[in-house]
């Protein structure tokens, strides 16, 4: 079956077949993720610099952070990339419905992570430690480069809880879609298959966010 | 091949639709192309404005004309617009966005929707950072070295990084588009080793495009967020380390000089076999250099920082890499040169930019070398030698394959032809100014003349004037295709699919190309370059 | 080789600067060599290019049967021959450039401050200078240089050196100047506003008048180390520094330029970086033994007056030599 629509002028006809529009939408997604890579990439990398700049430091800001939330956290998005992996897998064997369950606890989840960072986020700077620069003056300047820690906590976590955001509003947009306009069958899911590889790799993200940030020097 | 009756009133993709909502809502890739080219052609005037401004100034050895922070705004802006918003997006967003689903017999690229995308990003970034360098002004140079500009200057940095953060969404979702393109919606008979060099270069420039413009997204987001929260990262008071933006930025900037001189090669290849028709020499090593060149490209970046506190050793591994990756751009220009070889060389305006290409791409390539070794860049660093390499490469190497490729392409953009002897003049003009203008600058360089000084010794005085002069010659230059290009759309005689009489996918279709590109999808079967209609045939 | 033959009627246009410096002419060299490839190259392209483009163009009746479409002998023949010959220039500047980046041990030290918009030199024997540099022909002079604020760079023309000035950490330039004159001196960084007018000049003169220059410094010009050692006192240092066996910081006679061991194991050369680093941020390097008590002076003290405590630890004496 071929797809052929005209929009705006323009002639779409990409793909033949259902496995067609998945090879192209799947390949398009791997790269999308691979310039993400670059991106928190990056990031890390200033980490692990001024990390292996300041040992001491780092591990000592690192203990500030509270490590249980920081682990059911982490619990609760592994979960849901296993409600996410079911919601493709429902989608693959035809059942919107199963679909938009597995969508939905997916999301839930998620909301649960958000509302536990956004605990988090609140103890920290309670704690005054969000960087600031008329409160960083009178920080000592031993202090200092574990203010840096502090920033790059919440740049790679903000940063982190940015793409789940974005990631939460197209799982809405996607159930949206499943249920109001009837889209997503088992030959038509491709949609579902990226959200999922976009999904993991937050997960991953996260996988490596957690140990560099509430990890370090745990075991003395 | 049969003959095609021309139809000045045959539907093609120009007169698919008059309304402002049919070009701003199109689909059509070769739309979004010629959307980007008006907007594209616009920044390049306003960085070049820029720059007469400032060659003005330099006239004289004092700051008469305009104030030192005014001086050191005009070539930030000049920097920022002529990189970000023309030359990175120029021949991949123009000629790649038109031509590549020609070229490998597509009816679109693979996400329609995506590349409109990356216009409206585009020209939202360029809205702000056009914005912010006109009204508020940025003087910390295009290259934003931290700490001044994380700490020190009052200018109007964080709006123009957010404006060219977000032209360089655009460019990673065009790299997208391109490399799924390329990989999935080849026709049938067009594989890897038929695609033509062009589509190659575009596919080595939409890698970089991927990996290396999210780690500069991410150097000027911690830039702005030390601006705006002082978070230290750069800040040696609080341990932060300043040579680190370097790093970062410079991980991104020096791939990214390869996405300006890649899409370049592309053009040229075309322009070489198309106006000497034959296939290009060499073909399998000029589409591998392209990879080659990506890929080291990405491992040479401490060279513009020799001087910057990294050790000796590391400084000379990026030299040594640096060398290696002068070779397969050696590689092209043999290749090209010897395509000429047993070819029929005409010299038509784009062939005319192509050689021209060619002689400046080798001494801007031939300079970078200087600059890659270690003891001569000590002292040619940050002087006007530099500044001649630099401009060799992206003005005398790209915008002239740009304008190479406008022209050759134009008959199909357009459907008209174009004056040829004004072509012809113009590319000579260009080519004149151009030398004019940059090669004193080696010599100023070299004598010791830093760059970004509004004021400098007498002594440099005499080469300065040369230089403007040179300014005044190539802005006559690019001003005459402005005009004759927008002229010729209503008095350029009308064409048919090949008025060249070249070979290429893109030449099959008529000129310009229906909405759908093909009526049947291409079925491939010959060799890149090899489909030269014979001299009797009726084109 | 400075400037154009004097031809009457027209302007000298020098090429290059005066060779100052021991490496100019080493960097000169190199210029010319990779200038006499670069044209060998550049005219074999051009000429072929010429001549292609005359022998076919197109109506020529010329044998065009044939055309080679590829080569793959030629093809790595020219790889190859681009590689040897990029090695070798490589190699022939990297290693001036190891040289340029390696002072030696016996250099006569001189400090330098920048800031925006202007050069401040320290000689140790006490004459300072802003955006001049006197120093003697036919000495290797080591620079240390860190900026008060933004990266600037300290260039020389004529020596054919330079290196950026950084805020946060030392970095050195050394050279031996080979021919008495004044240079330009020029910042080569971008740093602001006034960056075009941070220029100067290097002022090299014969030995004897250099020493005669040296001490012919104002009263308030007194030697680095002894600035450092009033700087030593009034700041408190020599409160806990105090020598005595039993006092709560290290003894410091006699530490510099040799290796300190920390409480985290490891050991490191007491040098400038490692002086400046212990007044900023005490608690990085904690050295074995002691603990991490000692107040920081950050935003307490200038560079300069860095540099002055720098120079006095160093006249505390190196190794077992005697002290001041």
């Amino acid at each position: 079956m071929s797809e052929t629509t005209t929009t705006g002028g323009a002639v779409e006809v990409h793909y033949q077949t259902p496995e067609e529009k998945l090879e192209l939408n799947r390949l398009g997604m791997w790269v999308f993720l691979a310039s993400e890579v670059m991106f928190f990439g990056g990031l890390f990398t200033i980490y692990l610099v001024y990390r292996w700049l300041y040992p001491q430091v780092f591990a000592t800001a690192s203990r500030e952070l509270d490590l249980v939330l920081g682990t059911i956290n982490t619990a609760i998005l592994l979960t849901s990339s296993f409600t996410m992996a079911l919601a493709v897998h429902a989608i693959q064997a035809g059942s919107r419905r199963a679909l938009t369950l597995f969508l939905l606890l997916t999301m839930l989840l998620g909301l649960a992570f958000i509302g536990i960072k956004g605990t988090e986020y609140l103890h920290v700077i309670n704690e005054g430690l969000f960087p600031n620069r008329e409160q960083l003056l009178t920080l000592s300047a031993d202090e200092r480069p574990g203010q840096i820690f502090f920033s790059l906590y919440f740049a790679m976590t903000g940063l982190h809880l940015l793409h789940m955001l974005l990631g939460l509003l197209v799982i809405a947009f996607l159930i949206v879609q499943a249920n109001l306009f009837k889209r997503y069958s088992a030959a038509d899911y491709s949609a579902i298959e990226n959200m999922g590889l976009y999904w993991h790799f937050v997960d991953i993200v996260w996988i490596f966010i957690f140990p560099l940030l509430y990890l370090i020097d745990r075991a003395s | 091949m049969a003959s095609i009756t021309f139809d000045r009133f045959r539907e093609n993709y120009l007169n698919a639709g008059y309304t402002a909502r049919s070009w701003l809502l199109t689909l059509d890739h070769k739309r979004i192309a010629v959307l980007y080219m008006i907007s594209i052609t616009f920044f390049f005037f306003v960085g070049g404005f820029a720059a007469v401004l400032f060659r003005l100034e330099l006239l004289t050895p004092q700051a008469d004309l305009v104030s030192l922070d005014n001086y050191n705004r005009l070539f930030t802006v000049h920097g920022i617009i002529m990189i970000f918003f023309f030359l990175v997006p120029a021949i991949p967003s123009v000629l790649g966005n038109f031509l590549i689903p020609l070229m490998i017999g597509a009816r679109d690229l693979a996400y329609p929707r995506l590349n409109l995308a990356s216009w409206y990003l585009f020209m939202i970034g360029g809205f702000i950072t056009f914005g912010a360098v006109v009204f508020g002004g940025v003087d910390t140079g295009w290259t934003f070295y931290t700490p001044y500009s994380s700490g020190y200057t009052n200018t109007a940095v964080v709006a123009t990084i957010v404006g060219v953060f977000i032209a360089g969404i655009s460019t990673i979702l065009t790299g997208l588009n391109f490399i799924v393109t390329i990989h999935k919606l080849r026709a049938p008979g067009m594989t890897w080793s038929r695609l033509p060099l062009f589509v190659w270069s575009h596919y080595a420039t939409s890698l970089i495009f991927i990996l290396a413009t999210p780690v500069l997204g991410v150097s000027l987001l911690l830039v702005v967020a030390e601006r705006l929260l002082g978070i230290g990262i750069f800040d040696p008071s609080r341990g932060g380390d300043p040579v680190l933006f370097q790093h970062l930025f410079w991980f991104y900037s020096h791939p990214a000089v390869y996405i300006m001189v890649l899409p370049a090669m592309g053009v040229i290849s075309e322009l070489i076999a198309a106006f000497s028709r034959r296939r290009v020499f060499g073909y399998t090593f000029v589409a591998l250099a392209s990879l080659a060149i990506a890929f080291i490209g990405f491992l040479v970046w401490g060279h513009h920082m020799f001087v910057a506190g990294q050790s000796a050793f590391n400084a000379a591994i990026f030299s040594g890499l640096s060398f290696l990756v002068a070779i397969p751009s050696a590689v092209k220009v043999f290749n090209w040169t010897a395509t000429l070889y047993k070819g029929s060389i005409s010299l038509d305006t784009p062939m005319l930019y192509a050689l021209g290409f060619i002689g400046l791409f080798v001494i801007g390539g031939l300079t970078g070398l200087f600059v890659a070794s270690l003891a001569l860049d000590v002292h040619v660093h940050d002087t006007y030698f530099v500044v001649a390499h630099f401009h060799y490469i992206m003005v005398g190497a790209s915008v002239m394959a740009y304008l190479g490729g406008i022209h050759y392409w134009w008959p199909k953009i357009s459907g008209r032809t174009y004056p040829e002897w004004w072509g012809r003049i113009s590319a000579a003009l260009i080519f004149a100014g151009f030398n004019l203008t940059f090669f004193p600058q080696f010599i100023l360089g070299y004598q010791g003349m830093p760059r970004r000084y509004a004021t400098y010794p007498e002594e440099f005085q005499v080469l300065n004037v040369m230089s403007t002069a040179g300014a005044s010659i190539v802005s006559l230059g690019y001003l005459l295709p402005l005009i004759y290009l927008i002229w010729s759309l209503r008095t350029g005689e009308r064409v048919g699919p090949n008025p060249w009489r070249v070979s290429g996918l893109e030449w099959t279709t008529s000129s310009p190309p229906p909405t759908e590109n093909f009526s049947t999808i291409p079925v491939v079967t010959a060799e890149a370059y090899t489909d030269f209609p014979e001299d009797d045939e009726d084109e | 080789m400075p400037g154009f033959p004097d031809i009457p009627g027209l302007p000298q246009l020098p090429l290059f600067p005066q060779q100052a410096s021991t490496v100019a002419g080493q960097v000169d060299f190199i210029f010319a060599a990779e200038i006499a490839l670069g044209l060998f190259f550049t005219t074999i392209v051009v000429i072929l290019i010429i001549y292609f483009g005359i022998r076919y163009r197109r109506g020529a009746r010329v044998d065009r049967s044939n055309p080679p479409d590829t080569n793959l002998k030629v093809e790595l023949s020219w790889m190859l021959g681009l590689l040897v010959l990029g090695m070798g220039s490589f190699l022939g500047a990297a290693s001036v450039y190891f040289n340029i980046n390696t002072p030696p041990a016996d250099a006569l030290d001189i400090y330098v401050v920048g800031q925006q918009w202007m050069w401040k030199a320290q000689h140790p024997e006490g004459r300072r200078e802003i955006n001049e540099l006197h120093v003697p022909v036919n000495v290797p002079v080591r620079l240390t240089m860190i900026s008060q604020d933004v990266i600037h760079s300290f260039f020389i023309p004529a020596f054919r050196l330079k290196y950026d000035v950084i805020p946060g950490r030392y970095t050195n330039l050394w050279f031996e100047a080979t021919r008495p004159g004044e240079y330009h001196l020029f910042c080569a960084e971008y740093c602001g506003t006034n960056h075009s007018r941070m220029i100067g000049k290097v002022v090299v003169m014969e030995q004897s008048d250099y020493q005669a220059w040296l001490s012919s410094g104002t009263a308030a010009e007194v030697p680095l180390s002894d600035a450092g050692e009033q700087l030593f006192s009034q700041l408190g240092c020599s409160g806990c520094h105090t020598g005595e066996p039993n006092a709560t910081a290290p003894d410091l006679a006699g530490i510099f330029g040799q290796p300190r061991p920390l409480e985290s194991g490891e050991n490191v050369i007491a040098d400038e970086s490692y002086i400046r680093e212990s007044i900023l941020f005490p608690s990085e390097k904690i050295v074995a033994g002691y603990a991490p008590i000692m107040p920081t002076y950050e935003g307490r003290i200038t560079e300069e007056q860095l540099l002055e405590l720098v120079a006095y630890i160093q006249s505390l004496g190196a190794g077992a030599e005697g002290q001041q």
